[in-house]
């Protein structure tokens, strides 16, 4: 039997790693309880007060925003076990481990992203379509009708879920460079949840300037139903934002091969 | 099989490993010697392609590291600073590691019956002791059957018949043929393991020999011990051949400059009585002192 190290070997061993933390497992679950149940908690706590609200109130209600509400929350989930699938190695010396058996390295770089983001995928995917069906229940009683097939419904839908998916890498991609747990989570969260508020805070003609540039702006166009006028495109925006994760991946990658472990 | 040849590693202003070169033989324990700093450890990253050397080679039966296609097969290692992710069970580590090249399910409960783990493989690593976090190092040093092992400071931790286990675990490897590299600073353990020995201080080569010639380097010059009831006669004696005698505590005689047999035979000339003469062995720690006392890296003031 051929022994050697192949991708798809290294992959198996990176599935084996993954489930075998009780810290995966837990933030996973925590990933998941966000995007299958705040929706329709949005939803029923939106159309308790339906009754009271005014038409006008009722003509610009987004039904499709707050069913897909809880990518807000599930993504720091992903985004901070993103962080972990490679911090963890280095804050507890597994990565030497690591890569004393995959010594080309980036096999494990690889298999790492691959890994991740297909379980993040299949796991949004699903609590996504539970949170949803499950909204759109609670909305249909109150005659607010919307499918799939509702204009913007697929792809707000779709981009909710890869832009989880692509969280996923960008984080992998920061923890493999920065390498300890805190420090990545802190440029994750400086450069997804603080960088938009510094934004908002300038000047409207500076803001309006610079926002559109920002990962987190640009990442969530596609989750969002309208658009200001100065942002981009929601595809257009999505490619931005891949586009910095793959910058990432590429100095997380050249680092990983030349640094000393 | 290992061969370093002129490797160096520069950590920024320090030269941790300067210029080294010698070659592991299979079929024999070697020993790595050197005191604190050494670059022992830096030595086994460079080989194990963890560090890449700033000049020079390591190679691992021909080849670099790196360029192995399945080196848990080939080469088995245990670092000294723990390389196991804490909340994993030492079997999912074991099998993670396994799953990278091929290696069966099988094996894996094999390795962790050969240390002695079967009652805490499924438990978390963060509950182990440093001694079950030792033995489960070994079992992912020996999980791919190689046919060189790498330990840092395997004895770290380990109770006194955890020494003797691993020592006797060393000797097998090496008599099956198996090149056995392991540092120590213990040397008392070196002593009873290696046959081999390379000593580095301050990164540079310091001794590369047996351990039997290493130990006679040391002791030539040691002194020999003779107690006689007439010291006076004998110390005057010994003066007069050229020997510095001084006294132990015990009223014996320490007499340098002079064998065993010129000791009793200048004793029969004199028609002295002797109640004890003999040759001071020096341990392999003494010798380890005496020659490395010029490169320890942190000297007591």
């Amino acid at each position: 039997m051929s022994s050697e190290v192949t991708l798809a070997r290294v992959t198996r061993s990176e599935w084996t790693k993954l489930w075998s933390l009780r810290s995966t497992r837990w933030s996973l679950f925590v990933a998941c309880l966000a995007m299958a149940g705040l929706g329709p908690l949005i939803a029923a706590v939106s159309m308790a007060h339906w009754n009271q609200l005014g038409e006008f109130q009722r003509l610009t209600f987004n039904p499709l925003e707050r069913a897909m509400g809880g990518y807000r929350l599930a993504q720091l989930a992903i985004g901070v076990l993103g962080v972990m699938v490679i911090s963890g190695e280095y804050s507890t010396g597994m990565i030497r481990s690591s890569l004393m058996a995959v010594p080309k390295r980036l096999p494990v770089l690889w298999a790492k992203l691959l890994v991740f983001t297909g379980v993040a995928f299949v796991l949004m995917l699903v609590t996504a379509l539970i949170s949803f069906f499950a909204s759109n229940a609670i909305f249909t009683e109150h005659h607010v009708n919307q499918t799939l097939g509702s204009p913007h419904a697929l792809r707000v839908f779709a981009g909710s879920v890869l832009f989880m998916c692509v969280t996923g890498v960008f984080c992998t991609a920061l923890g493999t460079i920065i390498r300890s747990t805190a420090g990545s989570i802190s440029a994750y969260v400086g450069l997804m949840f603080v960088l938009p508020v510094v934004g908002d805070i300038l000047p409207a003609s500076l803001s309006n300037a610079i926002n559109p540039y920002l990962p987190s702006v640009a990442g969530t166009e596609v989750a969002s139903t309208f658009h200001d006028p100065y942002t981009f495109s929601a595809w257009g925006g999505f490619a931005l934002f891949c586009g910095y994760t793959l910058l990432a991946v590429v100095v997380a990658a050249v680092l990983l091969k030349r640094r000393d472990a | 099989m290992i061969e370093v040849s002129g490797v160096s590693k520069r950590y920024g202003e320090k030269l941790a490993v300067d210029d080294l070169s010698f070659s592991v033989q299979p079929g024999v324990v070697t020993g790595f010697l050197g005191p604190n700093g050494a670059g022992k450890s830096t030595t086994m990253r460079l080989i194990l392609g963890l560090d890449a050397p700033s000049s020079g080679a390591a190679l691992v039966n021909g080849k670099r590291y790196q360029d192995l296609q399945a080196p848990l097969r080939e080469v088995g290692a245990m670092l000294e600073a723990r390389a196991i992710h804490t909340g994993r069970s030492g079997y999912n580590h074991l099998l993670a590691l396994a799953q990278t090249q091929g290696i069966p399910r099988g094996r894996v409960d094999e390795v962790i019956n050969m240390v002695g783990l079967e009652s805490v493989a499924r438990k978390r690593v963060g509950s182990f002791s440093l001694g079950m976090g030792q033995r489960l190092g070994v079992a992912a040093a020996l999980l791919g059957d190689p046919a060189t092992v790498i330990l840092d400071e395997p004895a770290n931790g380990l109770d006194p018949e955890g020494i003797r286990w691993i020592r006797n675990l060393l000797k097998g490897l090496a008599a099956d043929g198996k090149t056995v590299f392991l540092s120590s600073h213990l040397m008392s353990e070196m002593e009873q393991t290696a046959e081999h020995l390379i000593v580095i201080g301050k990164g540079r080569m310091i001794a590369d020999m047996s351990v039997e010639a290493f130990v006679a380097q040391a002791s030539s010059g040691a002194p020999v011990r003779v107690r006689t009831p007439d010291s006076v006669a004998l110390t005057a004696a010994l003066i007069g051949a050229g020997a510095r005698v001084s006294a132990e505590q015990d009223g014996a005689l320490a007499v340098q400059g002079l064998t065993t047999e010129q000791v009793g035979e200048l004793a029969a000339a004199e028609r002295l009585v002797l109640h004890e003469l003999t040759p001071v062995q020096v341990s392999l720690e003494d010798a380890f002192m005496s020659i490395t006392k010029d490169s320890v890296e942190y000297q007591q003031a």
